[in-house]
């Protein structure tokens, strides 16, 4: 009998290893990941078309908003200069941004917050599969492109970060305009009412309405707006895209 | 398919059937058999990467937010005071050890690893979400396209309305026909071919529930799709919830690809599976609205219901037995 339960044991184990051993070398071929990645263009063009640019991420109530808003990824970036912007309380803080703009500009948080400022409860939802409810204040990003003024050329909004990954490997992430100029496309500076904390991303974040939590860079330095990211990191958009993340974080 | 040929697992008692008193039915159209197999592909690849998706994360919720110390279930781990690793299957409040199956197992250089599930239930094998994630949603889109292929032919040639969608007389049976599933007998004449109450319910509730369930319950899961599907999210409780239903419906479709298996075995698995790879089905040729000899349990036979199918029952069109193999 046990000699019965442990061959059906192994035949279920053995099976399932070979199943999995042979997905592994698709996963590990030239072919096999592009052939899979093929669903995010089909993703992005259906959610599109069901979903369309102006919808609107839904706003929660403030009894909904989680005790702890876990941060995840970086909690400290150590490169110095974050460090020594940390050190001063954010006080010399100046978001760069550049690129395909008209008037470059370096803002501080009290020019950004002069800007177009709104406030959201809106849920944050990681690509591991948690969820958390957050109130963030913030400048709609469509107000600083409208202040820089936006080159026709430009396509992207590159989001440029303090924290670094790996050794010389900083954070980056991307978006579309279109994307970029929702109404709920926010640089954050607050959270819960208070200043954004280190650990969420201070003094200044990216907040995405409807996508995922790695394409919400943090620490942010500088914006560049481009034609094309293909010459920036590994070209794929951002830090987790080099990674074989997708770009569309949709779902 | 849970249907139906007592012989072929009998024990030697029974003389085996006669070839001429058997005939070949052609059972299994060729869109269905296509479908059937791509289905089988693309589950056991859903669920397969939706476990490494899982592994992310290896933790469930109930509402829209995943508060530490909230979690339904878990799959962890801890260290004994040895230093050893050992796996933790948290439910509410209960913990079980799983070492080596479920939060602790062995990676594939064998040693031990915190991961949810193991490795030889993920695709990827090793922990890698990324990747999890492109077959998911590749093979996502072959289930749902396959899907809207099998119902839309199956309206088209009135597959579900005649074979699938239970009658009066399906209904007034699900008595007997609990039994006779309890007792594993299974017809093997004409009615063979005919699926019983069981089986249609069980085939809607997967189509209908668990297959539009779980695709809706993964769309609730997109923030993007979340921006126009808030009403149904937050009508199951949240996007959280509908992580938790989402993986509860996933075993349920694994408990039904058991059950389905078992009966396949059970009820003649060479018969079964030829029907599902050729389309021919061998049922015995007994003459019309004479019974089967019982073979098993001569147990007794609902007097109320006859067992030939009942005439407000459209039995399957007369079956070309000729056909060549397509």
């Amino acid at each position: 009998m046990t000699d019965r339960r442990s061959f059906v044991r192994m035949a279920i184990v053995g099976a399932a290893g070979i199943l999995v051993a042979a997905c592994d070398r698709i996963s590990q071929s030239a072919w096999g990941p592009n052939v899979l990645g093929k669903a995010e263009g089909l993703n992005r063009r259906v959610q599109a078309l069901l979903s369309p640019s102006s919808s609107m991420a839904r706003e929660y109530g403030e009894a909904d908003i989680s005790p702890v808003f876990h941060p995840n990824g970086t909690t400290m970036p150590g490169t110095p200069a974050y460090q020594a912007l940390l050190a001063n309380g954010f006080r010399d803080y100046r978001l760069q941004v550049d690129g395909l703009v008209r008037r470059p500009a370096r803002l501080s948080i009290d020019e950004l917050q002069r800007l177009d400022v709104c406030t959201q409860i809106t849920r944050h939802d990681c690509v591991e599969g948690w969820s958390a409810i957050g109130k963030w204040r913030g400048t709609r990003l469509s107000a600083v492109l409208d202040h820089v003024g936006v080159d026709p050329r430009a396509r992207f909004v590159v989001f440029h970060c303090f924290d670094e990954m790996e050794q010389d490997t900083p954070y980056y992430e991307s978006i579309d305009l279109t994307e970029a100029r929702h109404p709920q496309t926010l640089l954050a500076f607050a959270l819960n009412d208070k200043p954004l904390p280190v650990p969420n991303g201070a003094p200044l974040r990216l907040r995405i309405g409807r996508q995922l939590g790695y394409k919400q860079a943090k620490y942010l330095a500088r914006i560049e707006l481009v034609s094309s990211f293909e010459d920036i990191g590994d070209g794929q958009g951002g830090y987790w895209e080099d990674q074989g993340y997708e770009w569309y974080a949709g779902i | 398919m849970s249907a139906q040929d007592l012989d072929a697992g009998v024990p030697p008692a029974i003389p085996e059937p006669v070839a001429e008193s058997r005939r070949l039915v052609y059972r299994h159209p060729l869109p269905i058999r296509v479908m059937h197999w791509i289905n089988v592909v693309a589950l056991t690849l859903m669920l397969f990467s939706g476990l490494q998706i899982f592994n992310a994360h290896p933790s469930l919720y109930w509402g829209n937010r995943s508060d530490a110390g909230t979690e339904l279930l878990t799959l962890g781990a801890r260290q004994d005071a040895t230093g050893k690793l050992v796996g933790i299957t948290r439910v509410g409040r209960h913990e079980f050890t799983t070492t080596g199956v479920l939060g602790v197992s062995n990676g594939s250089d064998g040693s031990p690893q915190v991961r949810g599930f193991p490795s030889w239930l993920t695709v990827p094998g090793p922990q890698w979400l990324s990747m999890g994630r492109r077959w998911h949603f590749f093979f996502a889109w072959v289930f749902v396209l396959n899907g809207l292929c099998y119902v839309g032919y199956a309206l088209a040639t009135r597959h579900l309305q005649r074979d699938l969608w239970p009658t009066g007389s399906d209904w007034r049976g699900i008595g007997r026909s609990i039994i006779e599933h309890l007792r594993f007998k299974h017809p093997h004449g004409d009615e063979a071919l005919r699926y019983n109450i069981l089986q249609r319910l069980a085939y809607l509730v997967v189509i209908f529930v668990f297959g539009v369930g779980i695709v809706l319950m993964g769309l609730a899961m997109s923030p993007r799709m979340d921006a126009v599907l808030s009403p149904m999210v937050e009508a199951v409780g949240g996007r959280q919830s509908a992580r938790t239903i989402h993986f509860i419906i996933a075993w349920a479709f694994v408990a039904f690809v058991l059950i389905h298996v078992f009966e396949v075995l059970i009820s003649g698995v060479f018969n079964q599976l030829r029907g599902m790879i050729t389309g021919y089905y061998a049922i015995d040729a007994a003459p019309a609205g004479a019974p089967p000899a019982e073979a098993v349990s001569p147990g007794p036979v609902d007097p109320a219901e006859p067992a030939p199918p009942s005439p407000d029952d459209p039995v399957e069109p007369a079956p070309p037995e000729e056909r060549p193999h397509d």
